[in-house]
């Protein structure tokens, strides 16, 4: 091989660079909480389900309610829910802070639902407007 | 008391403290709408029609009757308050001439001629803005009600040019600091989306009539077109009523008394 000199010590570098996150990070259990209302016991969902898929199961949600008119949600326990962001969820989960964003933040994801929605059905008031950054440059 | 730099961090620490509080004064714990959480109860008792229509009788419409339906509509809805051509409007007023341009009534009552009409979107029959909507936001549901999927709106304003009777607005900023009365349990709307009157497809949802036709004491008839027995047709019957802008060829579905 010509350059082996140069080659090997610069492939090694290059693999100790590409590997610094996952060395850094061993040992460090990844683990978001957020907070979980305490007189509610079940979601309308399982859990594991909803940590999963609720960014599905709300955009079905969306379709369904505003598209279908179809806005009354069963479970397979058949327990009834309406369809509804602020409403619904936001009603057992009324800080976005500690329950939306907390994982969001985590992974580094800015949905837009609050762009439009409300984030209690006791808000006071509009959310006010806030830096172009923090929303995700939406 | 010694002031030093010490002290004067502690003061801006509480200062910044206080501001950041009252930045968060939006989220209050005393409701300031009155309504309640519709709950499943009441999506399973929602109101059922396969044309929804409206009749005016505009003579009752008065001035002040009309703003007190546009208020209704505009707190309901979160729809803000900007006044010039950006304004945003789901509910409004004009005179004969703006409401029928195509009816040409020359010498008219004075009391016709100078009489407001409201105006909202027409829900018509043949929606000219579903037509022309490239992402199907703006649709038409089975029971006649021109609705909008404001997620997939892309602000394109093909509606807008499409619409003969203006019903449409576009948010060329964010509503949300001009909303002056607000309704939590209503989404209001984000820059870059046109929004429209939805005849109140969230209040049948939960088996209540439009706000507008609460508040208009009379004045407003809704129900099914397609019902010969609703009040509606009743109305209809009874009375002479024209729609507007017939040759645009849309088929409105709110009808005006004279």
């Amino acid at each position: 091989m010509y350059n082996a000199k140069y080659i090997i010590p610069g492939i090694i570098f290059f693999l100790a660079l590409a590997f610094v996150p996952v060395v850094y990070n061993m040992g460090h259990k990844f683990e978001v909480t957020p907070e979980l209302p305490r007189d509610q016991k079940d979601c309308v969902l399982p859990t594991q389900e909803m940590r999963d898929k609720h960014m599905q199961l709300l955009n079905e949600w969306r379709n369904e309610a505003v598209r279908d008119g179809s806005r009354i949600f069963v479970n397979a326990k058949g327990q009834k829910y309406v369809k509804s962001l602020t409403n619904t969820c936001m009603s057992c989960h009324p800080d976005k802070a500690k329950f939306c964003d907390r994982c969001h933040d985590t992974v580094g994801v800015a949905p837009y639902c609050w762009d439009c929605h409300n984030l209690t059905p006791d808000q006071k008031s509009p959310i006010p407007p806030v830096a172009q950054a923090a929303t995700g440059g939406h | 008391m010694k002031s030093n730099r010490r002290e004067f961090l502690k003061l801006a620490a509480v200062s910044a403290m206080g501001i950041g509080a009252a930045r968060l004064g939006f989220l209050g714990d005393a409701p300031a709408f009155a309504e309640s959480v519709p709950t499943v109860a009441n999506f399973e008792e929602g109101l059922k029609a396969k044309h929804w229509g409206m009749a005016i009788f505009t003579a009752k419409m008065t001035p002040e009757l009309n703003a007190k339906c546009r208020k209704a509509c505009h707190t309901e809805h979160n729809v803000p308050d900007i006044a010039g051509p950006k304004e945003i409007k789901w509910f409004w007023g004009a005179n004969y001439e703006e409401t029928f341009p195509t009816e040409h009534g020359h010498y008219l009552s004075e009391e016709i001629e100078h009489r407001q009409f409201p105006l909202l979107c027409n829900q018509c029959e043949a929606p000219m803005c579903v037509k022309v909507c490239p992402t199907q936001a703006t649709f038409q549901r089975p029971d006649g009600i021109v609705m909008m999927d404001f997620h997939r709106c892309i602000g394109c304003r093909y509606c807008m040019a499409g619409c003969p009777f203006g019903a449409r607005s576009f948010n060329f900023q964010d509503p949300r600091p001009f909303i002056k009365s607000f309704n939590p349990l209503f989404p209001t709307r984000m820059r870059g989306v046109v929004e429209k009157c939805n005849f109140c497809a969230e209040r049948l949802a939960i088996g209540k009539l439009p706000v507008c036709v609460e508040a208009a004491e009379g004045a407003l008839v809704f129900g099914d077109l397609s019902d010969e027995q609703s009040d509606i047709r009743k109305a209809l019957r009874e009375h002479f009523a024209i729609r507007r802008k017939p040759d645009a060829g849309t088929s409105p579905s709110v009808y005006y008394i004279l």
